[in-house]
């Protein structure tokens, strides 16, 4: 096994470090300012911002910590909405495959619209461009909790259930100490698939409505044709999205259980 | 404001309802009989109800009282054109004013469009067509607005991109795709016009998106646009990337023409009359000072840093001095490449109705003039400007030259045979 991981972690290095020296190679032979930058002057500009996350010179210019804060927030108002209106509605889906059959065709022309579609009707209607961009995120991680929750308590054990029935438990409880707990591993695999179609969708979104957040960055970046700047953002940005993901990963390890 | 000021303030403000009350009662003969009729706070109260008279009172004095509201929020596109609405923050207009101001930069103009009739910013940048056709209804949802001010004139370009060198008229640019800021633009009703005077039909023969500003030069080096119509910095930043070439100044179409406007909802004037001047006074300064050729380059870099523009200096100052390289190898010097002239011509908004009308924008019959007084608010800002020391024009309408072709003349008085003597038109 240890030797196993020394070998992965070789080749993970060997596969960085050749793409960056491939990176490098093929723009070095550009003047500088010119052309697509490389990874020296990315490293640099990533320096600078590093050193100042949290500078604030107004209203269109912030610092990458404040602007990935910002983003961070939406991101926890949306996903935690969105997510608890998935677990009761998908709940409710799971227990009655009757209901489940009458609101399906909803939900599967609902799910492949693209989050910013909805963008200009939350704009028309809630009159207010943050709290759209929040219900952006909101729709991009409605789904996958929805139905992943849904199949889950659909397959929990009848044994189980039927348990629950001879022992009269009231239904609070039936949720918190019966179904829940069957259906988590399915509610946490579903939760760690939103919390990733939630961060792509929100660099869109601010995009769209600009002020703060990394992906008004990214566009105010774009402006100015700051390719150093947009690249940087871009790896911050995966970073982020892996500690998003694996800190659900850990959740969905300290809930898995075998029968 | 010592008693003095105060006095002759109250007066006016008493002079401005007496006025309003004698036109809506035809004359004071009227005036007085309804005044005896129905008591003099009924009906102070009877006209507020259909007349804005807390705005009239405020217009009609040299100095607002103080603002309503004080903390105002105002978009912007990053664009030349905003530069009055923004270097008024970062050199202290609005301050002056007593207003603490802050200016928030928008993606596209048409995030401009709804953040403020949604109320998220208090005034706004605007193109000038915006405010006609929001108030219309036409493209958006019908909501009443003014325009007090026009920020530049001049100041747009057609940009090809290099391989396009050879290009020498309209009649070359059949089946390219361009770019123009918004449908509701000066931009987009320029270019209709040039092409169309050279004979190429803009809906059929070539194809036009409307692509937000900041985005066109990274569409052009992608070769997703063959050229554009748009605001500076992105003409001459396209020359500064090596990407496109400068192939018409705006100002050869119509020298002079209107590109962007300062704008609010008509609900702000009314509302918060005070406010409202107080801005206008500040945009209204800033302007004049843009306009001074010896202040471009200290506005260049007031206005370049990330929080407003994000553009190097040396761009800005290309733009705004007139001294420019225009990518095909030549340096040309045209001082009024963008100048700042805030004076919102009536005329001008019929000429923006008409091309909406001519190109299908507009479908429905309205009364060009109408519109305008209503949107445009000549009469009041040519007060204001005087009550600044500034010189507004005698007449608020007149006739415009187009120099792009035929010199054509646009006569504000004639607009329905002005749309007949096109041959290309949707209408």
């Amino acid at each position: 096994m240890a030797r196993d991981r020394v070998r992965v972690l070789c080749l993970s290095v060997t596969i960085g470090l050749v793409f960056v020296l491939a990176w490098q190679a093929f723009t070095a032979t550009r003047p500088p300012g010119k052309g697509l930058p490389g990874p020296l002057a990315v490293g640099a500009t990533a320096w600078q911002m590093l050193a100042h996350p949290f500078y604030d010179h107004g209203p269109n210019d912030k610092g990458i910590g404040l602007q990935l804060a910002a983003s961070l927030g939406r991101l926890a108002l949306g996903y935690l909405a969105a997510s608890a209106a998935a677990v009761m509605l998908g709940v409710a889906l799971g227990l009655s495959p009757l209901l489940y059959r009458a609101v399906n065709p909803y939900i599967q022309v609902l799910k492949p619209v693209s989050p910013l579609a909805w963008m200009p009707l939350f704009l028309y209607t809630i009159k207010d461009s943050g709290q759209s961009a929040i219900l952006v995120i909101f729709m991009s991680s409605l789904w996958p909790t929805l139905a992943n929750t849904a199949f889950g308590v659909a397959s929990i054990k009848r044994d189980y259930l039927n348990v629950a029935s001879i022992l009269q438990l009231s239904w609070p409880r039936r949720l918190a100490t019966v179904i829940l707990p069957a259906a988590a591993p399915a509610i946490v695999a579903g939760l760690r698939i939103s919390v990733g179609s939630a961060w792509v969708a929100i660099v869109a979104a601010e995009m769209l409505i600009g002020g703060t957040g990394i992906g008004y960055f990214v566009w105010n970046e774009w402006n100015n044709l700051a390719l150093t700047s947009v690249i940087f953002a871009i790896l911050a940005i995966g970073l982020i999205g892996v500690l998003l993901d694996a800190g659900l990963a850990r959740l969905s390890r300290r809930l898995a259980y075998t029968e | 404001m010592n008693d003095d000021n105060q006095d002759t303030g109250t007066l006016r403000a008493q002079a401005a309802e007496r006025a309003v009350e004698r036109a809506v009662f035809g004359g004071e003969h009227g005036r007085r009989a309804f005044l005896a009729a129905v008591g003099a706070t009924t009906a102070t109260a009877a006209l507020a109800s259909v007349f804005p008279m807390a705005a009239a009172k405020a217009i009609a004095q040299d100095k607002p009282g103080p603002p309503e509201k004080r903390d105002l929020k105002i978009g912007f596109i990053p664009i030349t054109c905003a530069t009055p609405i923004i270097m008024a923050e970062p050199m202290g207009f609005y301050k002056k004013q007593g207003l603490n101001v802050q200016v928030l930069k928008a993606s596209s103009w048409a995030m401009i469009r709804d953040i403020s009739i949604n109320g998220e910013t208090d005034a706004t940048h605007m193109l000038s067509p915006m405010p006609l056709a929001i108030t219309l209804g036409v493209g958006s949802q019908s909501v009443p607005y003014v325009m007090p001010a026009v920020e530049n004139i001049n100041g747009q370009a057609i940009t090809l991109a290099t391989k396009h060198k050879g290009v020498k008229s309209a009649a070359d640019m059949k089946g390219f795709k361009f770019g123009v800021p918004f449908d509701y633009s000066m931009h987009n009703f320029l270019l209709r016009y040039f092409l169309a005077e050279g004979g190429v039909d803009p809906d059929r023969d070539v194809q036009i998106r409307a692509v937000p500003p900041p985005e066109m030069v990274a569409n052009l080096r992608a070769n997703n646009l063959d050229g554009y119509l748009a605001p500076d910095p992105f003409n001459q930043r396209a020359v500064f990337e090596d990407v496109g070439f400068i192939f018409m100044l705006s100002k050869d179409i119509w020298p002079g023409h209107p590109c962007c406007a300062f704008a609010a909802k008509r609900e702000l004037m009314e509302k918060m009359p005070n406010t409202f001047q107080a801005t206008l006074n500040a945009i209204l300064d800033a302007t004049q000072y843009a306009h001074v050729p010896a202040h471009r380059k200290e506005i260049a870099a007031a206005i370049a840093p990330k929080n407003f523009l994000n553009q190097p200096v040396e761009v800005l100052e290309q733009v705004l001095t007139g001294v420019f390289p225009d990518g095909l190898g030549n340096t040309r010097t045209v001082p009024d490449r963008i100048d700042f002239d805030p004076f919102p011509y009536h005329s001008m908004a019929i000429w923006i109705l008409t091309q909406m009308k001519r190109w299908g924008y507009l479908k429905a019959d309205v009364s060009y003039r109408k519109v305008a007084e209503e949107v445009f608010l000549a009469t009041s800002t040519a007060r204001s400007m005087r009550a600044l020391g500034q010189k507004p024009p005698d007449a608020s309408s007149v006739k415009h030259a187009f120099a792009v072709g035929k010199t054509k003349l646009f006569d504000p008085d004639k607009p329905d045979d002005y749309l007949k003597s096109f041959a290309i038109r949707r209408t």
